[in-house]
């Protein structure tokens, strides 16, 4: 782990945001992370999206559960919330803070063994009560704090550092995420800033359950030739189906693309992504044949990442359950505690 | 390198990139940080440094607490550490680093005087002139900063060296200039006798005036280190009538400090906006003057004494006026009573070259006992006969070759002010390690053209995990004033200095503020896993991984635009992507957290240590 602080100086020309924030805002503490983890990337993407959509730091909340993936959300955002949950638990607690509060941003962070494991139900339910949230699993297929044993999304027939090879299939997240009914679903790579920074703010901007698949190297464990996540399998295996660019509006579309190369996607919320298209069979609004597209490309051995399917008119939790608008925090002891006389014509109701 | 002595480690196979782009011609080659120049721009102050001294590894020494070792670090490079740290026109700080970061450079200057200020005893360190001389005699003329260089530079060498000047005592301009309230004369005969104790011939009270008679002496080599000595008069009208009351800065100066000049009137105008004008008018106000005021003819801004003698000038309660040419010396019964000046603004012509023009306004009137003409400096050499095979161009100024100080007659040498003009004491010094070099190679007979490389020194500072030799914290703090003597000490007498220097603790501070710019990152390709963890920890932006291309184009697309093209990128081999690890060398605060948070090593911090060519430095100048 790194003792030096961060000095506080930075660039001179460093460009501000809406709100007079420069990236350097969104900063946590320094990683305790292995020098050259891939969720430092992760992490240094998520401060680069939430610069470039001003997004006030106090209007966002980090849940992680346990791991190295869990630890990140000190290192971003040092000025939201966070909620350091239970092993696995992460979702949960990320529902019951979405019901009581929904007018906040909810990033789930979350690891492989956290989320592919321990927490695996907990995953599956969460996406499918389509809780508005971005969750990202910060994959690296090892269980790095405990010295790199396989973990659940450890490829069938990868290497460990030592030699030995995994024999059990691995729990593929996005296929699950898209059974499961997120309605936006994405792979990317931390080696990969510029696709991930886009797809963090897409996500973000996506009212309902955005998954992120992030597949991130663990350099102390799973960096070595015979594995699956290393840095060079990746970068040999990325095939990456479009190249997206979130906007605010339309009008910001700057590049020209050849008719059926490119597709702008309208969000709920009137942003857009538009969307490059790099295989020309891809629809990423068409979950059945974005899934049948997937397996066929993972049985080849290729590892899709783009924005892998997205729903434009998400419907999310809050909405289904018609909760109420107002933030709990907000409600004052009337709203809250009705009285005797209400609560009576509640039970008489339910006779 | 041809010594053999550098250890500089090459970036590892510096491979070409046939399918790359920088094939194609359409980008930037890898960097050579092979050549020493290199990593010297990046250490901003000793680059800017005419003798090159190396700043940031005396400044740790400070911080360290090793005043004698930071004295003798500067020693060697610049001669004059105890009058530098006073009086240095300091080309380092525009250049420091830090001054692009925050808005003030590190107190480089004031430092140099922490180290000399607190030092030890160091005679026991400096060379010694061996008993037996090598035959060769230097005549050196001029006692000044440039001179003294010379003879330090050779007289360890076995160089007789025989230093004439007009002055009863040692140190040219330094003495006769500079106010003694800026150096004080302990000072100043600490270090010219470090130089004179080197068994160096001091001929006081010499003047010369023929330089023909002297060449038919015996001779081996001449050194002309006699500065600028003739001060530019102004010939306005009443300039001849006043002329009791109007002075010449540097002759008055020079009076002054030989105590001949100890009064002037209560009035005092001091035309002139350079350095000596503020020597003239800081001097005034200790000798009675209590009205004094500069007049420059230029804007404030142009004018050409350093900003922070503006600033002590005006602390003294001297008001600066701007913008008004000297037209006439006002005077009455044969006495000066005024200066009349007309009004004019800067205006461009239509090649946009600036030009005084007069407002039309009516001229102003300045009531005076004395004036002080500080309009600048000339070269005088009378004393040069022009048959004798030295060239001058048409300004009066003799051809010296820049590199060698070497002038179109073989065994004479200029340098310091008499070279090419006014410059300071730093350049000065400068030009006498040069010349050494060139009087040293031409008395054994040698190209002097080829000149000795400097040497240098690239060593890792990694100890164990997270552990460094130098200090990278980064101190926030913000550049400290110098402590200064009360006025009402000051004031009244013109011996006491008026800056105290900083004290240990608060050079320690200030010393803290010193990014370590020596220290300096160094990439290896073949190490690179492209995991962007230096990216993303570097607190000012300055790495990016990208594909190769053209210079203007890679500068707009990197993590932070590199808008100071004075500033190189470092550019690596291809990577494994096909792209390239490009780092803006701009606002680096060489903190070492890229190093720090590379898994594999690819970044190291190496401290870059150059030592120029000395003609002392033993073998590193002689070949062989």
């Amino acid at each position: 782990m790194t003792y030096i602080v961060k000095p506080k100086l930075h660039h001179p020309k460093l460009p501000h945001n809406k709100l007079g924030f420069t990236h350097r805002d969104y900063e946590g503490k320094v990683s305790t992370l292995c020098a050259g983890c891939g969720h430092d990337s992760i992490s240094a993407a998520l401060i680069q999206a939430c610069f470039e959509l001003d997004l006030p730091p106090h209007r966002i909340a980090k849940l992680s559960g346990i791991g190295c993936s869990s630890k990140t959300p000190d290192y971003f955002l040092g000025q939201s919330h966070g909620f350091n949950s239970v092993h696995g638990r992460m979702p949960s607690v990320m529902t019951g803070a979405n019901l009581a509060n929904r007018d906040l941003i909810y990033l789930g962070v979350s690891g492989d063994g956290d989320s592919a494991s321990i927490g695996l139900g907990q995953f599956a339910h969460c996406l499918r009560r389509g809780v508005n949230m971005v969750y990202i699993v910060e994959n690296n297929g090892v269980y790095g704090l405990t010295k790199g044993q396989f973990s659940a999304t450890a490829d069938k027939g990868s290497k460990s550092k030592r030699g030995a090879s995994n024999q059990d299939s691995p729990i593929d997240l996005v296929g699950m995420a898209f059974l499961m009914g997120a309605s936006f679903v994405a792979r990317s790579f931390s080696g990969d800033k510029k696709q991930l920074v886009e797809l963090i703010k897409a996500a973000i901007a996506h009212r309902g359950a955005a998954f992120i698949d992030c597949i991130s190297p663990c350099v102390a464990f799973n960096n070595h030739p015979g594995s699956t996540k290393s840095f060079d399998y990746v970068r040999e295996h990325n095939e990456a189906v479009n190249s997206l660019e979130f906007m605010e509006a339309k009008q910001e579309i700057k590049a020209d693309y050849a008719p059926g190369t490119s597709a702008l996607v309208r969000q709920h919320d009137g942003t857009f992504l538009n969307l490059k298209k790099l295989a020309a069979d891809y629809d990423p609004t068409d979950r059945n044949g974005a899934l049948a597209f997937l397996q066929r490309h993972q049985a080849a051995g290729e590892i899709v990442t783009g924005l892998l399917f997205v729903e434009p008119e998400p419907e999310d939790m809050v909405a289904r359950l018609n909760v109420t608008k107002t933030p709990l925090n907000r409600l004052g002891e009337a709203e809250l505690c009705p009285g005797s006389a209400i609560l009576e014509k509640i039970n008489a109701e339910l006779r | 390198m041809s010594n053999g002595t550098t250890t500089l480690e090459p970036n590892s196979r510096e491979a070409s990139d046939p399918a790359g782009a920088h094939a194609r011609g359409v980008g930037l080659p890898p960097t050579d940080i092979r050549n020493p120049d290199y990593f010297h721009k990046v250490v901003d102050c000793q680059w800017a440094c005419p003798a090159h001294t190396p700043v940031p590894e005396y400044i740790r020494l400070i911080a360290a607490g090793r005043y004698t070792d930071a004295y003798m670090v500067n020693w060697k490079s610049n001669v004059f550490p105890g009058i530098l740290g006073r009086t240095c026109d300091r080309p380092c700080e525009p250049a420091c680093r830090r001054g692009r970061i925050e808005p003030n450079p590190v107190a480089i200057c004031r430092l140099k005087r922490v180290a000399a200020d607190n030092k030890d005893d160091v005679r026991g360190l400096l060379p010694i002139a061996p008993a037996k001389k090598n035959g060769k005699r230097i005549a050196l003329i001029g006692a000044g900063p440039a001179s003294l260089t010379v003879a330090r530079d050779l007289a360890p060498l076995g160089y007789e060296c025989v230093i004439l000047d007009q002055d009863a005592r040692a140190g040219g301009m330094m003495r006769t200039q500079i106010p003694k309230f800026r150096l004080p004369e302990t000072v100043l005969d600490e270090e010219v006798g470090y130089v004179l104790d080197l068994g160096i011939e001091f001929v006081g009270g010499k003047h010369i005036d023929s330089l023909k008679a002297l060449i038919a002496e015996d001779f081996d080599a001449i050194f002309v280190g006699c500065g600028a000595p003739r001060g530019r008069d102004l010939d306005i009208p009443g300039r001849k009538e006043a002329s009791a009351n109007i002075h010449i800065g540097i002759d008055w100066l020079s009076s002054v400090s030989f105590g001949h000049t100890t009064k002037i009137g209560k009035r005092v105008i001091v035309l002139g906006g350079g350095n000596t004008a503020m020597d003239c008018c800081r001097s005034s106000r200790r000798l009675g003057g209590e009205d004094v005021k500069v007049v420059v003819r230029s804007g404030f801004a142009e004018m050409k004494a350093s900003p922070w003698e503006k600033e002590d000038a005006t602390h003294e309660g001297i008001p600066i006026f701007n913008y008004l040419v000297p037209k006439e010396f006002t005077h009455k019964n044969g006495r000066l009573d005024g200066v009349r000046f007309e009004k004019v603004k800067a205006v461009r012509d239509e090649k946009g070259r600036r030009e005084l023009v007069p407002t039309g306004e009516p001229d102003q009137h300045f009531p005076c006992d004395d004036v002080l003409v500080a309009v600048g400096q000339e070269n005088a050499f009378p004393w040069i006969e022009r048959d004798i095979g030295i060239e001058f161009d048409r300004s009066g100024m003799p051809k010296v070759d820049p590199k060698t100080l070497q002038s179109t007659h073989p065994k004479v040498f200029f340098g310091g002010d008499s070279a090419f003009g006014p410059k300071n004491i730093i350049w000065a010094v400068a030009h006498g390690h040069d010349a050494a070099i060139s009087i040293d190679k031409l008395c054994r007979g040698e190209d002097m053209n080829d000149r000795p490389p400097p040497l240098v020194n690239l060593v890792s500072q990694k100890m164990g995990i997270h552990e460094w030799i130098f200090d990278n914290d980064v101190s926030l703090d913000h550049r400290f004033k110098v402590p200064l003597r009360d006025q009402s000490v000051t004031l009244k007498d013109i011996r006491a200095e008026v800056e105290l220097g900083f004290d240990r603790a608060l050079g320690f501070k200030e010393a803290q503020r010193c990014l370590n710019c020596d220290v300096q990152t160094v990439f290896t390709r073949d190490l690179c896993i492209e995991c962007d963890a230096c990216v993303d920890i570097c607190p000012v932006d300055c790495i990016t991984f990208t594909g190769n291309g053209p210079e203007s184009d890679l500068r707009k697309r990197l993590t932070a635009p590199a808008e100071n093209l004075t500033q190189d990128l470092y550019v690596s081999p291809p990577l494994k992507t096909k792209r390239v690890m490009i780092k803006d060398e701009d606002v680096c605060l060489h903190c070492g957290l890229c190093a720090e948070r590379c898994p594999t090593g690819a970044w190291d911090m190496q401290k870059f240590l150059l030592d120029m060519a000395q003609a002392t430095g033993g073998k590193q100048c002689r070949h062989g």
